[in-house]
């Protein structure tokens, strides 16, 4: 099986809208695909499809609950504590769990020497199936509302990719920090979609960045060209890296994707273009291993 | 001093482009670009005499291959599955590991080392409107909302060492711990929603979050005019619950080129549609008690 992220590090350039719609065209085309949306803190690709839920599982850490009365105020889980989670102030005989700032790492229970430590789950988030046609297609990854860090409730989420599957695409959190990192490594390709406008460069180039540190090979879409200026085409072409596609700016494109609707439902033409990228990226990713 | 946070739960909404607007309205202010994953407003105000520290985002566990022994005990403590081995070698996924150190306080051959992540950078600097606060977070590292509060901390600062009374926070995407890291302790939550599904259901998400700390935000829908219908829905959901919706803003090309050419909408129109309701919201909402 193949994985595709779509990533971005500039937020609302597209990925969703590549995403739903590079699924939508490969279930078209007989295409055995799954679409794992990974944007926990704002989930939004099951909207676009007439979907059904199939079941949830709830995504926990592990986060401790200390018993006063076994507690000797040693300080010691406090000290093995890197999150400053647990607050103490021995000669008051306080010692309180921070649960929001807790990772779940069980340090601080590896540390108690007096068994006064014990581990509860709490939610942070849940994971949804969803199938699309009568097919289990759609993962979700979805964090509640105040919880720290959407890594977790994402990594949770890619775990659950079948990989008889032919094809999983990857809808990322933006930016370049550690819930992209998470997503893309996971991934054999990235697809960067970016805007034409000097925010959209700065912030492709912090990506490619990062993808060249890990070594994963991707590709751009431009998305909105049109808008903008032309420095993003020179900056690439200066680079030499492949120009996937461009969606033009249109205010039917927006429109289409305003109603949650799918451009490459409504044009035929985009249907075949969405599915040729994937082609293409099957075809580089066996010329890679050719290479190697 | 009055702080006012730009949010958006779903990115490229138009947060930057606003707070940038409202930073080049009157007066001098203090603008601190809270998006440290993805900052964007150094590249629209060009800060001179700028200032910087560096900030440790977090630990990796790195391996001392001569000190371990193979025993794989950190395999069973680790909760990240960041650790494997193979062959009797133990690795350490770098990209998995929380750094939270306990395979180098377990591992009875002292063989692990905790290595600072120390490539992000807080930066602070004037610009013709006052004073800019950023932070950059280096690719791949984690605790944005750390260094978040490292932004809010200098602009404090900041703002107190230069009499600017006014404080501009425009916030990352989303709804994590660097967003609540820049709404904690403001006067006021703007957040900015456009009119799709996807809109909507990320405002829902924003707004849930500032209620949390018993605020209520008020909601600006920019490129109203894309679809009326989801500007009515929102503005439904807004009225049954009690949010306020600070103003519409239409879709206009000006805003794209304005920021081609490194400029606010106000710098670059004044007399524009945008900017002239970009002006009465801000007069608003920095009037309102």
């Amino acid at each position: 099986m193949i994985k595709i992220a779509i990533a971005s590090g500039k937020g609302g350039t597209g990925k969703t809208f590549v995403a739903t719609n590079i699924f939508h065209s490969l279930m078209q085309n007989n295409v055995d695909a799954i679409l794992v949306d990974c944007d926990a803190e704002a989930p939004n690709a099951a909207a676009f499809f007439k979907t059904r839920q199939t079941g949830s599982f709830e995504v926990t850490k592990l986060v401790p609950v200390i018993n006063a009365d076994s507690c000797t105020f040693c300080g010691k889980c406090h000290e093995y504590c890197n999150f400053n989670a647990i607050f103490i102030l021995p000669p008051m005989k306080i010692i309180n769990v921070i649960e929001d700032l807790c990772h779940g790492c069980g340090a601080c229970s590896v540390a108690c020497r007096y068994d006064a430590i014990t581990e509860k789950p709490v939610s942070l988030g849940i994971v949804k199936f969803y199938s699309v046609n009568d097919k289990p297609v759609l993962i979700e990854a979805r964090m509640n509302v105040g919880v720290m860090s959407p890594v977790p409730v994402l990594k949770a989420a890619i775990k659950q990719i079948n990989d008889k599957a032919e094809i999983a695409i990857l809808d990322s959190p933006p930016g370049t920090a550690c819930p992209f990192i998470q997503t893309v490594s996971a991934s054999d390709y990235v697809i960067l979609v970016t805007e034409p406008t000097p925010f959209g460069l700065s912030d492709l180039k912090q990506s490619i960045d990062t993808l060249k540190k890990i070594d994963k090979p991707f590709g751009v879409i431009i998305n909105r060209a049109g808008l903008g200026n032309k420095d993003i085409y020179k900056w690439l072409k200066n680079n030499n890296i492949a120009i996937l596609a461009e969606v033009p700016f249109s205010q039917e494109i927006a429109h289409i994707y305003s109603e949650g609707r799918l451009i490459a439902d409504s044009d035929k033409n985009y249907e075949i273009q969405f599915y040729n990228i994937c082609n293409w990226i099957k075809q580089e990713l066996n010329d890679e291993v050719l290479m190697k | 001093m009055k702080q006012i946070a730009v949010i958006s739960g779903k990115g490229g909404t138009g947060k930057s482009s606003i707070s940038a607007a409202f930073a080049t309205l009157n007066g001098e202010v203090v603008i601190a670009d809270c998006d440290v994953d993805a900052a964007n407003l150094y590249l629209l105000f060009k800060p001179s005499d700028e200032e910087e520290e560096s900030f440790i985002s977090g630990y990796k566990a790195v391996i001392n291959y001569e000190k371990c022994s193979g025993c794989g005990l950190c395999l069973n403590y680790c909760r990240f599955d960041a650790i494997s081995s193979q062959n009797n070698r133990v690795i350490i996924d770098e990209i998995s590991c929380d750094g939270c150190f306990l395979c180098s306080r377990i591992c009875p051959e002292n063989a692990i080392k905790m290595v600072p992540n120390d490539k992000s950078r807080l930066y602070s600097g004037s610009f013709k409107n006052g004073r800019l606060v950023y932070g950059r977070l280096a690719p791949g590292e984690e605790n944005s909302g750390k260094l978040v509060n490292m932004v809010r901390e200098k602009t404090k600062q900041v703002s107190e060492k230069f009499d600017l009374g006014t404080v501009i926070l425009d916030g990352p995407p989303g709804i994590g711990c660097p967003v609540i890291s820049t709404i904690t302790g403001v006067d006021k939550v703007i957040i900015v929603t456009e009119p799709t599904i996807s809109g909507l259901h990320d405002l829902k998400r924003a707004a849930e979050i500032v209620l949390k700390s018993d605020r209520k935000p008020s909601v600006i829908i920019n490129k109203w005019d894309l679809n009326a219908e989801m500007t009515d829905q929102i503005h439904e959901w807004c009225n049954q619950n009690g949010i306020k919706v600070a103003g519409l803003i239409p879709f206009d090309k000006k805003m794209v080129e304005a920021m081609v050419q490194g400029k606010t909408i106000i710098e670059f129109d004044k007399t524009n549609v945008i900017s002239m309701e970009l002006k009465r919201i801000w007069n608003e909402t920095i009037n309102d008690k």
